[in-house]
């Protein structure tokens, strides 16, 4: 194991990586830039998981198939959402999230 | 044995659902008969359980697969479905009233198929309750009894004094804030039990020989109280009961007063005091003077109503007060006797309902003033109604006298002159039984009416049904007690038991 | 045949419970087959308790030693009930008598209920209450009998409202029930002590246990309770004041009913089992009393409201009350034989009254008021001369049968006075008084119906054969029926009888008083409705004491008085627990729920329906559940499961 790396390095860049995807997961009105957002903060989790089964049990690959498990749930949500959204823009001829405020009252 | 045959009865009505999933829905006779069937697999089942399960022997028979079936084994639950008297009664009367419902809702034709699907699951839903002996199986099937419920009232049923959406919720709530309670009681008791022995189990048996410490059970026994009351419509917590029936279907009615509502004894029974004697002792004079202000109270109810289904609303009420108070007097005798009244109100509610469905159906109103003289227009369906009503004030000869009179026995004997009250519910029960049923099939023939037809054919099916078993138990009522008995027995003096060394 | 009827005595309640079931599911639709099966059931059941009344009236061990068999009804630990049969002279005689009048008026049923719709139903009911009361007479247990009581009271209740266009007959219907009900209550409670106390129903041992009923525990006030409490339901069924109101309104189910049922079998039910139960009794000097006095008291009351009374049926009805009255004396002075004995007798010159009035009213074509017949002896030679003896019957005159039952009880009841009993002499007073007045209620009757001038709107016919010959069976059965029980050849004494038979002298004096006071009766009712033919003098008389004339015509507003206090008591106190139910108990729940609801109301404001907004929301909590877990301390931290 190289000497010079510490988890921080990857602490850091996750959470970097996660706020960024949180930032645009709320503040974007594109319902597919929310959808990339939301990406963005699942490989945060990707990395944390790889990073902390290199540090921790690097016997033992818990981390990194939980991080194959990740990525499959994350095609998957993508698939639907990406689904959802179209089926969505065909009645709305919109993607903007501010219009989609029925789930109310 | 080999086969699993209370599986078996309780896949029944499961299998017949599934089968009219698949007929399409015009073919209404068709789906009626599938679920006709399916009942009465489940009946002929039952039955063929009831006198093959040997009295002399006693204890939980007929375990499917011989043992317990470990489901979850973290939390020792297991698959363990058994019966002794104090279920097959119970087990029989759901059959019994369950294939009743299936008639008695022949002329259902508005979404026919869908009726006939939900009834099929709430009766498997009862079935279950009755024959799970593992906690945690009786609670998953109370909790399935309860959606169908909501759905048959809000579809099926009618509005009377209230909307049947104010019914259907009023039910459904007071279902699920009985079970709320129960739910926290029984995890309680639960995680109690894995602290005091070591081992997880969720099977009655296995609880019941747990030694919880006594302020615990007075506790954890409210709890349950508030639960299973609730659901007999124990007062203050009865309103629901008037109301929901009023507005329910006929087969609905049927089932809730018939036996849903004994749900609730018996979990008393043989969840809160099997499980929890100390907390029984505790609380039986409070269960006691309740009981008595339900028969009372729920009486004078009775006899301001009009409305032919109010009526044998808080009439049930009244008789649960009866259960009740058999339950608190804690000995063999008063206890078999509720679970005997709880076996005969059933029966007797059945009928009761059915035949009122029948004449609200045909004559299209359940306003006493505005009936009148149908015997002549109606015998059968008079003889049906006038049967009911004899059994409701208790007429020897039919199954609810003696219960009733072995209630009184054990009460009177325990608590004196509470118990007193109670009796003299009788004349206020034959008052407004008396009202309702010669108010409505005697005096002249009205002819606004010449147009009902009697009964006839599959309508006749909950009369000869529920009637024949109304007469058989009370000419015969051994036929029933020795069952009974020999379920309560083993329990009673489990309790005993429990009671004298918890009393050291 | 003897021994077979002996050991087979349950067949005798049984065979008309079968004929009930096969009217009801088979023979329904065929009305002569319904009414054969009927008769040949209870003709049956005659022969069988002939044959049980030879055997046991020829073999004097049954006074002594009753037979009984029994078979477990149901049981539990400690509350265990058999049926069974219990034969001793008491109850074979009321087998024979209730087999017996019940098949003369199945006979006669056959002419009186021709041609109703509800031919076939009327013998079902009828089939169902001879083994109902069959089986109450034979039962060996005491709830066994409150089962049957119960079901007599069910039959009662389905014939007296047999003619269901009629609202009256629905209402009386129901009162009976009630009333009765409420006597029920009371021996409910009864019998609860009785098993409580002593652990058992069954009347043998019942004998034997109460009469050591302080080695269980209990002091003579409860035994005095348990009794009184028992005898209520007596009341009710026998129509003993304050109970007796549903007698004389029960006479609106058809005629053969009233005979058979609410005369002849029926009401005799509650004087049958304070006799069955006299062992209790004996034991309470105090329930004795209120058994006599109650007896006494309603043989006088009714008599008193007879006398004023004009339907035919509700004179025979309160005249029934009052004799019924008389049998509860002779129990209360403890005297079983002239009880049983009246029973006997009452039991066939009543039948006989109310069969001969249900002929008339078949005549009549159901007209029922006393004043508008007159003369119908003329045209109904059978009815009314048999009527006549059931009327010399009922006032005491020799040789006929009540003759000899009254005067068994004016000689008991003067017995009970002179040993010690000052208030017996009270006792005396009035069933002497009461012996009086039935002769004169009755021959008021007889006179104004039968005799005196016709009138010409009536057209009065004699009965078919089938409704004359029962007359004729039972008139000479008041006529004879009484010689069996005669203070010179007393056998009935001897085998009937509760601890010693009842030895006295025949005490001549006892009887010319009964002669006479029959004779004086009958005399003024001659004197003021007969040879007064415009009945100037009784009208003047009813001008003269309108009060009393009032309220004896008015039942002294009993009715009434029972009608407010359901009215004004029992069903305002149901509205105000129904408004209580629905506005308080109700209201708690519903503000509940709408609590529930308007906080919903309030909160679903803050769901805005924008899934960025939530996902804000939830960022901050999990940020601020962070930074507690990282920088709080231990204790705080250890609610969010973070302790260890």
């Amino acid at each position: 194991m190289a000497t010079g790396l510490n988890p921080s390095y990857f602490i850091a860049l996750s959470a970097a990586l996660f706020a960024i995807g949180l930032y645009g997961a709320i503040s974007r009105k594109n319902a597919i830039a929310v959808l990339i957002s939301i990406e963005l903060m699942l490989t945060a989790v990707n990395i944390n998981l790889v990073a902390f089964n290199k540090f921790l049990t690097p016997e033992a690959f818990i981390g990194q198939i939980f991080a194959i498990f990740v990525i499959t749930v994350a095609a998957a949500e993508v698939g639907l959402g990406l689904a959802i959204v179209i089926a969505i823009y065909r009645n709305r001829k919109s993607v903007d999230l501010d219009d989609f405020d029925w789930m109310k009252w | 044995m080999n086969i699993p045959v209370l599986t078996l009865t309780l896949l029944a009505p499961i299998i017949a659902a599934l089968i009219i999933v698949f007929i399409p829905k015009e073919e209404e006779k068709l789906c009626k008969w599938v679920a006709a069937l399916g009942t009465g697999v489940a009946l002929a089942l039952s039955l063929y359980v009831y006198f093959g399960y040997d009295q002399s022997v006693g204890g939980l028979q007929w375990v499917d697969f011989g043992r317990p079936v470990p489901l979850i084994r973290d939390l020792g639950v297991s698959y363990y479905m058994a019966v002794d008297g104090l279920s097959l009664p119970m087990l029989l009367l759901t059959n019994l009233i369950g294939f009743a419902a299936v008639f008695a809702s022949w002329n259902v034709s508005h979404r026919a198929k869908e009726l006939m699907i939900y009834l099929l699951v709430l009766i498997a839903g009862v079935m279950g309750t009755f024959i799970a002996q593992d906690l945690f199986i009786f609670l998953l099937f109370y909790e399935v009894v309860v959606i169908p419920i909501y759905i048959m009232v809000i579809i099926w049923g009618s509005s009377k004094r209230v909307t049947k959406e104010y019914a259907g919720m009023k039910l459904t709530i007071y279902l699920l804030i009985g079970s709320a309670f129960l739910l926290v009681g029984v995890i309680a008791t639960f995680v109690e039990s894995v602290a005091i022995t070591g081992t997880p189990n969720m099977s009655f048996e296995g609880l019941a020989r747990v030694a919880f410490p006594e302020e615990f059970q007075i506790y954890m026994f409210g709890l349950m109280l508030l639960g299973f009351g609730s659901l007999l419509s124990m007062w203050p917590f009865h309103s629901w009961s008037p109301d929901g029936y009023a507005g329910a279907p006929t087969a609905v009615s049927m089932i809730h007063a018939g036996v849903l509502k004994k749900i609730g004894g018996y979990g008393l029974i043989r969840v809160a005091i099997f499980v929890m004697p100390l907390g029984a002792k505790f609380w039986a004079p409070w269960i006691a003077v309740l009981g008595v202000i339900g028969v009372a109270y729920a009486a004078m109810g009775a006899l301001a109503q009009k409305d032919l289904k109010y009526v044998v609303g808080y009439s049930s009420v009244s008789h649960m007060g009866y259960v009740l108070l058999g339950v608190a007097s804690l000995g063999v005798i008063g206890v078999n006797g509720a679970v005997a009244n709880m076996f005969a109100h059933g029966v007797m509610a059945a009928l009761f309902f059915s035949m009122i469905g029948f004449i609200y159906e045909k004559t299209h109103t359940r306003w006493i003033p505005d009936l009148g003289g149908l015997s002549h227009q109606a015998p059968r369906l008079s003889v049906g109604f006038m049967m009911a009503a004899m059994a409701s004030l208790g007429l020897p000869g039919l199954i609810s006298f003696i219960p009733e009179f072995t209630i009184f026995v054990e009460s009177f004997r325990v608590f004196g002159w509470l118990a007193v009250l109670a009796i003299a519910g009788i004349i206020i029960t034959a008052l407004y039984v008396l009202r309702a049923g010669a108010n409505t099939l005697f005096g002249p023939a009205r002819e606004e009416y010449n147009h009902v037809r009697d009964i006839r054919g599959p309508e006749l099916v909950p009369l000869v049904v529920l009637g024949g078993v109304l007469v058989l138990g009370g000419i015969l009522p051994s036929l029933l007690f020795d069952m009974v008995n020999s379920g309560v027995a083993p329990i009673m003096a489990h309790i005993q038991e429990a009671l004298q060394i918890g009393g050291r | 045949m003897v021994e077979f009827a002996l050991r087979h005595a349950w067949l005798v309640p049984l065979l008309p419970a079968l004929a009930f079931a096969m009217i009801v599911f088979l023979t329904r639709p065929w009305p002569k087959l319904s009414s054969a099966v009927s008769i040949a059931a209870i003709f049956s059941s005659f022969v069988l308790s002939s044959a049980i009344a030879y055997g046991v009236f020829t073999n004097p061990a049954f006074i002594e030693k009753p037979l009984v068999y029994s078979l477990r009804w149901f049981g539990m630990e400690g509350f265990t009930v058999h049926v069974g049969v219990m034969l001793d002279p008491t109850s074979t005689m009321m087998l024979f008598m209730v087999s017996l009048v019940a098949t003369l008026i199945q006979i006669y049923s056959t002419g009186y209920m021709e041609g109703d719709p509800q031919y076939s139903v009327f013998f079902s009911y009828l089939s169902l209450f001879a083994a109902s009361m069959l089986g109450l007479v034979i039962s060996s247990n005491l709830l066994q009998m409150f089962v049957m009581w119960e079901l007599v009271g069910l039959c009662s209740f389905l014939l007296i409202g047999f003619y269901t266009f009629k609202i009256s007959a629905r209402e009386a219907a129901k009162k009976a029930f009630m009333t009765t009900r409420i006597g029920d209550f009371g021996m409910l409670l009864g019998l609860l002590f009785l098993q409580i106390v002593f652990g058992t129903l069954d009347l043998t041992e019942l004998t034997q246990r109460v009469p050591a009923y302080e080695q269980f525990g209990i002091s003579l006030g409860l035994l005095t309770l348990i009794a009184i409490l028992l005898f209520i339901g007596p009341i009710g069924k026998s129509g003993q004041f304050p109970l007796h109101v549903w007698l004389p309104d029960a006479m609106e189910g058809p005629t053969p009913v009233s005979a058979l049922i609410h005369a002849a079998t029926m009401v005799v039910a509650g004087v049958y089992l304070v006799g069955r139960t006299l062992f209790l009794f004996a034991e309470v000097p105090g329930a004795m009393e209120v058994v006599a006095f109650t007896g006494a008291f309603t043989a006088l009351f009714a008599a008193t409201i007879a006398i004023t009374q004009r339907e035919i049926k509700r004179i025979l009805a309160y005249s029934t009350v009052s004799q019924l009255g008389y049998m509860m004396l002779a129990l209360g002075v403890g005297s079983l034989s002239a009880s049983m004995f009246h029973l006997w007798t009452h039991a066939f010159f009543k039948a006989l009254m109310f069969l001969g009035a249900g002929s008339v009213l078949h005549a009549l074509h159901h007209k029922a008021d006393v004043w508008d017949m007159g003369g119908l002896i003329k045209k109904m030679p059978i009815t009314g001369w048999t009527f006549v003896v059931g009327g010399l019957a009922i006032a005491g005159i020799p040789p006929f049968a009540g003759f000899w039952s009254k005067d068994e009880i004016l000689a008991v009841t003067m017995q009970y006075a002179t040993h010690g009993h000052i208030m017996g002499y009270l006792l005396f007073f009035m069933a002497a008084f009461t012996a009086f007045l039935t002769a004169f209620y009755m021959w008021r009757m007889i006179f104004l119906a039968f005799f005196g001038k016709e009138k010409p709107e009536n057209h009065p016919h004699e009965s078919p054969w089938n409704m004359a010959f029962p007359l004729i069976v039972l008139a000479v059965l008041s006529t004879v029926g009484g010689l069996i029980g005669t203070p010179w050849a007393n056998y009935w004494g001897e085998w009937i009888h509760f601890g010693q038979p009842h030895h006295g002298e025949p005490a001549i004096g006892l009887m010319l008083l009964s002669v006479f006071l029959g004779v004086a009766g009958i005399g003024l009712a001659y004197i003021f409705y007969y040879k007064d033919e415009e009945k100037q003098r009784v009208k003047q008389l009813a001008e003269r004491y309108q009060t009393l004339y009032r309220i004896s015509y008015n039942k002294y507003y009993v009715d009434e008085l029972y009608q407010w206090f359901t009215r004004s008591v029992v069903d305002a106190g149901a509205r105000v627990l129904y408004w209580f139910d629905i506005h308080v108990v109700d209201g708690i729940v519903d503000g509940l729920a709408g609590i529930t609801r308007t906080s919903g109301k309030g909160l679903r404001y803050l769901q805005t329906g924008k899934l960025q907004t939530y996902a804000l929301v939830f960022f901050l909590a999990v940020l601020v559940i962070t930074v507690v877990l990282a920088f709080g301390n231990p204790t705080s931290a250890g609610i969010l499961g973070g302790g260890k």
